[in-house]
């Protein structure tokens, strides 16, 4: 095989792997800019796999199967807003319970349950795809992986451009003022949360019923880590955050793809990357004040 | 100078009986507790039931692992120290208001710590069990103070530090076993090298503790209680245990009486760092484990040590009881899985279990109407730069 080819056959399989982090990226992106910091994300993604794959082998739909995925990452979601910000329970506390339960849950039903293996279909575009280099990785993707083009645009004009967006950031910035100015801050943040749970239940849903065709224990392995990582990375930044994806997608397609290439680079430190990056990315940007100022912290009335 | 107020007898008992008295909202949320853990072991039957599994035969199977007799108690003691351990260090750092859940990571280096004086260093006899402890202990420490070190000078979340430190943490154990680093030495004719590191030697394992008939106790439980005891009383009855909770109450108030809060808190931090990698050292020299590094090393005791400080509300006397029944718990889970029944049955039951008891008092807060009566937080909220605060 040419470099050509190569070059070509990586830059596939990182988009491929970028695209489920890209959906839930732009859920958790918008979550953590109305001050909502949710690790659960992981659980919504893990989730979503989970039941898109069952629903698609039950029903022998994998559209459906993807339907689904998206209303288990609601749900996920409202469970953690109502538990986080209407009944005050630490966020990372509900983030980590909600993590270890719903790897507990699919992991159970994965070992006593047997699923047919479902996938969505392939959209090529005509000619597109044909460019050399990119066409494979950009115009030959499972027909989902196109919904970024309308979800990525409309998550920068909710945050930036629309009234609902405004309030958002107030909530994540300064929640005692924008209280005062009558913005319910819990039903924000609620919101926020929802709108992750969807777009992370899309991305799980894409890795199971779109990706791989089936599911498999600890499926999206930390994938939903990931996922923060890249919003730190971006600094809090819709297309820094997205770009972050790639970076790692494309990391982790470069694990798989050079040992089979006999090129020898260490694994440890490209699996560890997104880590390290988003760590020197805090380190950096941590005195510009791009994080926003209430990211994590719980909001009470009357309390500063 | 006057003398110190003595106290009579009844005094005591008053004060005793006044803190098992339910407040106000007591009887509510321990109702409320025994309600939601009836559900999640409701739940919990229910799935059993419709995957095709006995709940009975599978409460007997954890029965039998874990409590049925000395092999079960044994088990369960070796896994309820490095459980107590990591919940202590994270009940201090809670109590300074720092929010630690890397000990997953921690627990990690502190094994990697362990592991590599233990295999390199020739000491004699007892010495080199204490050096193992006390290199696991420093290594777990150094690595949450470097989160603790991010957020002193550049304002690094803590929590976040703390959760990406676990993966970095994962991945350096990998390496660390997988190169000729700490990798164990070529087996037999067939060369092959698993990536995990030589046992460690004799001399540098926790032996038992004391005679007792059939039954084994080992030397981490007894450290690990120690351990419990000690920092319960230093934070409750000392000047700098004093210090720590008020720096967690009220950083501001802290610092105007003089407290050096960042150090403070950058210490507890540490602190609990290496409580979590002196757990990865009992994991390592006790026979709860094969004894050798591995990436596997951890088991999620960092995380379910997080969860028991959570259920306790970072007292380290109630860590006791609860780090017991997560190793009933653990102990159990083994021998569930050998029936049939899978493992995770006991991660969904942890995880149910622990909303059941952080859920309740704040939920009766809720019921009561939020105006007015703050509900009480199960332990403080992440750390805020004192500069900062007083900006806002």
């Amino acid at each position: 095989m040419s470099v050509l080819d190569n070059t070509t056959t990586i830059l596939a399989s990182g988009v491929r792997l970028t695209v489920p982090l890209a959906f839930a990226a732009c859920g958790e992106y918008l979550a953590q800019r109305a001050g909502a910091m949710n690790i659960s994300v992981e659980a919504m993604m893990l989730g979503a796999a989970f039941t898109s794959i069952a629903t698609a082998s039950a029903t022998g739909s994998a559209t459906t199967g993807l339907a689904v995925g998206v209303v288990t990452g609601l749900v996920i979601g409202f469970v953690h807003g109502n538990l986080s910000h209407r009944a005050q329970i630490n966020t990372f506390v509900v983030g980590l319970v909600l993590n270890a339960l719903v790897l507990g849950l699919t992991s159970y039903l994965i070992t006593t349950q047997q699923f047919a293996s479902h996938q969505v279909g392939v959209l090529s575009i005509p000619l597109l795809k044909d460019i050399p280099l990119i066409g494979q990785a950009l115009f030959s993707g499972r027909w989902p992986a196109y919904l970024l083009i309308l979800l990525v645009p409309l998550t920068w004009w909710l945050v930036d451009r629309s009234r609902w967006g405004l309030e958002l950031r107030a909530v994540g910035e300064n929640p005692q003022a924008a209280d005062v100015t009558g913005i319910k801050v819990g039903v924000r943040r609620r919101q926020a949360l929802l709108w992750c749970g969807a777009l992370a239940g899309l991305g799980g849903a894409y890795l199971a019923v779109g990706e791989v065709g089936s599911f498999n224990q600890n499926m999206t392995a930390g994938r939903g880590y990931i996922v923060i990582a890249a919003v730190i990375f971006g600094a809090w930044r819709l297309g820094r955050t997205l770009l972050g994806c790639l970076v790692f997608g494309l990391s982790d397609a470069m694990r798989l793809a050079l040992p089979a290439l006999g090129v020898t680079l260490n694994a440890q430190l490209l699996v560890a990357a997104p880590y390290l990056l988003a760590l020197l990315a805090m380190l950096l940007f941590a005195t510009q004040h791009r994080e926003p100022a209430a990211l994590g912290r719980p909001f009470q009335r009357g309390s500063t | 100078m006057r003398a110190a107020p003595t106290m009579a007898p009844d005094d005591l008992g008053r004060r005793v009986l006044a803190h098992l008295r339910p407040g106000r909202d007591g009887w509510l949320t321990t109702s409320l507790t025994i309600v939601l853990v009836a559900v999640a072991l409701g739940v919990s039957a229910l799935l059993l039931t419709l995957t095709g599994a006995s709940p009975s035969a599978s409460l007997s199977a954890i029965w039998t692992g874990s409590l049925a007799n000395t092999t079960g108690w044994t088990t369960t003691l070796l896994n309820a120290a490095p459980l107590l351990l990591v919940a202590v260090g994270a009940a201090i750092c809670a109590s300074a208001g720092t929010f630690n859940i890397g000990q997953e990571g921690q627990v990690l280096i502190g094994g990697l710590f362990g592991a590599w004086v233990g295999l390199r260093l020739a000491l004699p006899g007892p010495m080199l069990v204490v050096v193992v402890m006390a290199a696991a202990a420093v290594g777990g420490g150094l690595w949450a103070a470097l989160s603790a070190l991010m957020y002193r000078f550049r304002g690094v979340n803590v929590v976040v530090s703390t959760l990406l430190m676990t993966f970095l943490a994962i991945q350096l154990v990998t390496f660390a076993v997988s190169t000729p680093w700490l990798q164990e030495s070529a087996q037999g004719s067939s060369g092959i090298a698993d990536a995990q590191s030589n046992p460690l030697p004799a001399d540098a394992l926790l032996g038992g503790l004391g005679q007792y008939p059939s039954m084994q106790l080992n030397a981490g439980l007894f450290l690990a209680l120690v351990a419990a005891v000690g920092v319960a009383l230093v934070l409750s009855r000392s000047r700098w245990g004093f210090r720590v909770r008020m720096v967690g109450l009220n950083p501001l108030t802290a610092k105007h009486t003089g407290v050096r809060v960042a150090a403070l808190g950058g210490f507890t931090l540490a602190l609990s760092g290496a409580f979590a990698g002196l757990a990865g050292g009992l994991l390592l020299a006790s026979p709860v484990s094969p004894n050798r590094l591995q990436a596997g090393l951890s088991d999620n005791v960092g995380w379910d040590g997080l969860l028991v400080a959570l259920v306790a509300r970072n007292r380290p006397l109630i860590a006791i009881p609860v780090s017991f029944g997560f190793a009933v718990l653990r102990a159990g889970g083994d021998f569930l899985s050998a029936t049939g029944v899978p493992y995770y049955l006991v991660d969904i039951v942890k995880a149910l279990l622990v909303l059941a008891f952080v859920a309740p008092p704040l939920l009766v807060g809720l019921l009561r109407g939020r105006r007015g009566a703050t509900p009480p937080t199960p332990f403080p909220l992440p750390a805020v730069p004192t500069k900062m605060k007083a900006a806002v």
